[in-house]
């Protein structure tokens, strides 16, 4: 019995520094990290240690009276185990990356306030076993990211926060009212692996109410997985201090967006129930459009972090449209891309980081020759984006792979296409940044000698930004590599996958 | 138990007189002290009732050895209950606020005022007939004007105006209360609906009560003298009249519809009731968008929120028997959260204007840095009070919606989602004015040239026991939303004798 006592520790493991961090004073350095490193590490030896139990089936569950008659829910199965992981991993190299990043600049107990608040809220997000819970921490996350984006205060801070603030909130209050409308017809539904009965019956009864909770319920999802038209905000929260844009691109908010939409699909009404409604057509299209205008959208920016933030949008989608696919082995593709797409994107924006502090070179124009300069991180950012191309042996190939062989079971083959002509737009806006950052001259004034890069003798930038950065792009080429392996993320994702269909 | 129900309105009144003589002759040192710890022992009271009251039913007593109606009928059952323990426990941590300077009570008067006061609103609670209720709201009525007076000269016409606006409404009160007697020959709330089939005069004596309390609460349009009068009272006292006074007329408005409508319920007025309520929401939230004045935007947020509690009316009483249930439940979860989150608010503001010595939000600007507990009060509390999940007032917005749907009023969902969003929207624009210090790059030079400072001349601190308690409660709407199980189901205990 002590076990359902778990999911809560999880939380408490983020929550509670964020508690004590946001009591503490800008100047109380060592404290500050120590709490906040204490709980990360601890995060992720406690998840580690729950994969047995989640590979041998196990389901722990803490219940809670909540609303009146619906249960605050938290359970940790495979799938939550599995975003768990990836957002524990995550957070304990972001806090580092983070730590180097912030040095000495004003409000940083606020920050890391808010940023152990928001990995609480994601957890949450994973672990939650029914709608109202999810709705609970999806809201948190994003109460939670607002002082993150907006942490600078400039105007155009403040702006892309407002911004955010206007979409998501908008979208919570979309996702409430399908949550409350479908307790109202349904009962109270909790996350099942091929869907709630309750729900099964409502879409045999009520098509038309069925397929409209269903889209009210997606459209409020759709604002933090950045789906056309509701992306717009993703570019605009850009201005946040890049460990902020790098968590919130790939655990933090898109995810939980896109997790939502596969809890939806999967554990609400079920691939079966979607399909059958009528549902899912619609959602594919959404999505491969999105595939494609943010690929297009990435290759006109010339700024790094807006061309990612573009890049973003695009790879998401990949996880949505998989979802659609009706078939088991697509599905595996969409789970196993949570996790790729988020060592990858990781990745590429720590790089990004490391070279606005170290050189200040903030554009996809300013590369050229780099790679003299600063080898590690450019290798680190070949790497991720290689994976974003979709090419071996890097994490991204597996799940383009699955989601191409998907597609062809389903006799879908207008979505190898989309894959297609996405990969070659992805190629065109990275393999010419690749190529002239080892094989270009450097510019006249690289600004390699400036005051801030000379300070680094031994290593080409400051250790904290660039271990967690190598961390990442080794995790992403090992899950390409090991992916055939049983204990591998692929192979979870697999059973996951399974688990929704069997 | 039932003996605790004198109590609970005897203890406060002892007090008030202990304090006015201490006020009076000295020491003065002892008033805080005297009136803190009466109101913990109301509260002590109250949580005995709430606890009686939860496990074994409705409590009643009558008093004097008369017969009723001649008699005074104390009662207490769920709603009565829950009030009760509202009413205390903001009143302890207001208290505790106070104590913190007499520059924010407006001298040491607020002290047995605020013993009557709590008198009085015990006193609304747990009277079992309609004169006795009366005479509470009248006595309520007299300790708050004298509260606000305390502001000094700006505030004596708001004052003023609150006197005769809520004279106004006693009145009309008082003038159906005697159709009612007239019409069944009894002042028992719970026995009036009894003595009758309804009828014309029944429903003249509810239409002139609804309008009498409905001007006590501030319901658009009847709502102008809240403003001046919550925002112009002293810090102290802002949190209670805008969590604690209002609520007092509400609950008997509530009261009086559920029993002496039963059965006849006027429909059409109860949806008039609904779309006053609705119009109150979202235009109150436009104001408090457009104040200029940090009190202001805390006092409009009131006004939008009496608005919401008037979804009841029609959810209750147009829905059917689950739906009712429903909406009974959530729209006085609703009226609690509003509570706590108001009067943590009203501190919260209140900290701000004192250690800036005004409340311009305009002159504020940055003032998070310097009071980051404070701000985060503030943020906590709005966010509860714009309903989002896991507050407690989340809870309430969820039944009300899930009343809409269940009853088929789906008209009311925009209202409850609009306005929520609307509440958030004004907070959000306080806090920004609050969060808005130079920008980032600007301190990290002044940082690096060693004199990182953002105090201003014109703000001194204020002491530790200002800061607290307003997070405190605004903290508690957090857990007592994971815990509002517990809330509701207290609510329930008594349903019988709510009417529902």
């Amino acid at each position: 019995m002590i076990y359902q006592w778990i999911p809560l520790v999880i939380l408490a493991l983020s929550l509670v520094p964020a508690t004590i961090i946001f009591f503490l004073r800008d100047d109380q350095h060592r404290p500050r990290t120590g709490v906040n490193m204490a709980g990360a590490t601890l995060k992720v030896v406690l998840v580690f240690a729950l994969i047995p139990f989640a590979v041998a089936g196990e389901t722990i569950e803490f219940r809670a009276p909540f609303v009146p008659g619906i249960d605050f829910l938290l359970r940790i199965d495979p799938f939550a185990l599995y975003f768990l992981t990836l957002s524990s991993v995550l957070w304990f190299l972001t806090t580092i990356y983070a730590i180097g990043y912030l040095e000495n600049s004003p409000h940083r107990s606020r920050f890391f306030a808010f940023f152990s608040l928001c990995v609480t809220a994601t957890s949450g997000i994973a672990l939650s076993g029914n709608l109202v819970t999810f709705l609970v921490f999806y809201e948190l996350l994003t109460l939670a990211t607002y002082p993150l984006v907006a942490h600078r205060q400039t105007p155009e801070a403040l702006a892309g926060a407002r911004t955010y603030l206007r979409y998501t909130m908008a979208g919570g209050v979309v996702l409430l009212l399908g949550v409350v409308w479908l307790t109202a017809v349904a009962g109270p539904v909790e996350f099942a692996d091929r869907g709630s009965p309750q729900v099964a019956e409502l879409a045999h009864e009520q098509p038309g109410t069925a397929a409209l909770i269903f889209g009210l319920l997606i459209a409020g999802l759709a604002v933090k997985a950045a789906l056309v038209p509701l992306h717009t905000w993703l570019p605009k929260a850009m201005v946040a201090p890049t460990p902020v844009s790098a968590l919130l691109h790939a655990v933090a908010v898109v995810k939980a967006g896109v997790f939502g939409i596969a809890l939806v699909v999967n554990g609400v009404f079920g691939v079966e129930v979607a399909r059958e409604l009528g549902v899912l057509a619609p959602l594919s299209a959404i999505a491969a459009i999105t595939i494609v205008y943010g690929s297009v959208q990435a290759l006109r920016q010339d700024g790094i972090k807006a061309r990612l933030a573009y890049s973003t949008v695009s790879q998401l989608s990949y996880i949505a449209l998989g979802l659609t696919i009706p078939s088991v082995i697509a599905m595996t593709g969409a789970v196993a891309h949570i996790v790729n797409q988020g060592l990858m994107k990781i990745t590429l924006f720590f790089c990004a980081g490391l070279l606005a502090e170290t050189l200040g070179v903030k554009k996809f124009s300013q590369l050229s020759g780099l790679g003299r300069r600063m080898p590690l991180t450019c290798a680190a950012f070949t790497v991720g984006a290689l994976g974003m191309i979709g090419l071996p042996p890097v994490a991204g190939f597996v799940s383009k792979w699955y989601l191409g062989l998907g597609a062809l079971e389903a006799d879908q083959a207008w979505i190898l296409g989309i894959l297609l002509l996405s990969s070659i737009l992805n190629a065109a806006y990275f393999l010419p940044a690749v190529y002239s950052m080892w094989w270009g001259e450097p510019q006249t004034d690289p600004g390699w000698n400036s005051s801030v890069a000379v300070k680094r003798t031994r290593l080409e930038a400051a250790p904290a930004l660039l271990i967690p950065t190598m961390a990442t792009a080794g995790l992403a080429v090992a899950v390409g590599v090991f992916a055939g392996l049983d204990v591998s993320s692929v192979e979870l994702a697999r059973v996951i996958a399974e688990r929704f269909y069997a | 138990m039932a003996n605790l129900l004198p109590v609970v309105v005897l203890l406060p009144l002892v007090g008030a007189i202990l304090t006015s003589l201490t006020t009076h002759l000295g020491p003065r040192r002892l008033t805080p002290l005297i009136s803190t710890v009466t109101t913990a022992l109301v509260l002590a009271a109250g949580c005995a009732v709430a606890f009686q009251v939860g496990s074994s039913g409705p409590l009643m007593l009558v008093l004097g050895g008369w017969e009723t109606p001649v008699a005074i009928a104390l009662m207490s059952d769920g709603f009565s209950a829950a009030m009760l323990l509202m009413t205390a426990g903001v009143g302890l941590v207001v208290c505790v606020f106070a104590s913190a300077t007499p520059e924010i009570t407006g001298g040491y008067w607020f002290w047995p005022l605020w013993l009557f006061l709590l008198a009085g609103l015990n006193a609304v609670y747990v009277s079992a007939d309609l004169f006795n209720t009366y005479v509470a709201l009248e006595l309520l009525t007299v300790a708050a004007v004298a509260l606000v007076a305390l502001g000094g000269r700006a505030a004596l016409l708001p004052a003023l105006r609150y006197l005769l606006i809520a004279v106004l409404g006693s009145l009309l009160f008082l003038l159906g209360v005697a159709l009612v007697y007239a019409e069944t020959g009894t002042l028992a709330t719970f026995g009036a609906a009894e003595e009758t089939t309804g009828g014309l005069v029944l429903l003249v004596a509810l239409g002139v009560m609804t309008l009498g309390l409905a001007i006590k609460v501030a319901l658009f349009p009847l709502h102008s003298w809240l403003p001046p009068a919550h925002a112009g009272a002293p810090a102290a006292v802002s949190p209670l009249m805008s969590a604690l006074v209002i609520k007092a007329a509400f609950f008997v408005l509530a009261r009086m519809w559920i029993n002496l409508s039963q059965g006849s319920a006027p429909t059409e007025l109860a949806y008039v009731l609904g779309a006053v309520g609705s119009v109150a929401a979202l235009w109150g939230a436009a104001l408090a968008l457009r104040q200029s004045k940090l009190k202001r935007v805390v006092a409009y947020s009131t006004v939008a929120q009496v608005g919401y509690f008037f979804l009841l009316f029609p959810l209750v009483i147009a829905g059917d028997g689950a739906a009712s249930a429903l909406a009974w439940e959530g729209a006085l979860v609703f009226l609690f959260a509003h509570g706590l989150a108001k009067a943590a608010m009203f501190m919260a503001a209140g900290s701000f204007a004192h250690a800036h010595g005004t409340d311009e939000l305009e002159q504020l600007r940055g003032a998070a840095a310097r009071m980051p507990v404070a701000s985060m009060s503030m943020a906590i509390a709005g966010v509860s009070l714009a309903g989002l999940p896991p507050t407690l007032a989340f809870v309430g917005k969820w039944q009300l919606l899930h009343a809409s749907i269940e009853s088929g009023q789906w008209w009311w969902i925009p209202v409850l989602l609009i306005g929520g969003l609307l509440t958030f929207a004004y907070t959000a624009r306080v806090l920004r004015i609050l969060l808005d210090t130079e920008d980032a790059d600007d301190q990290q030079a002044k940082v690096e040239q060693g004199k990182f400072t953002t105090v201003r001349t014109d703000y001194h601190p204020i002491p530790q026991r200002m800061q607290y308690p307003a997070l405190l409660l605004a903290v508690l709407t957090i857990v007592l939303g994971l815990r509002s199980i517990d809330l509701t189901e207290l609510l329930q205990a008594g349903a019988a004798m709510g009417g529902l």
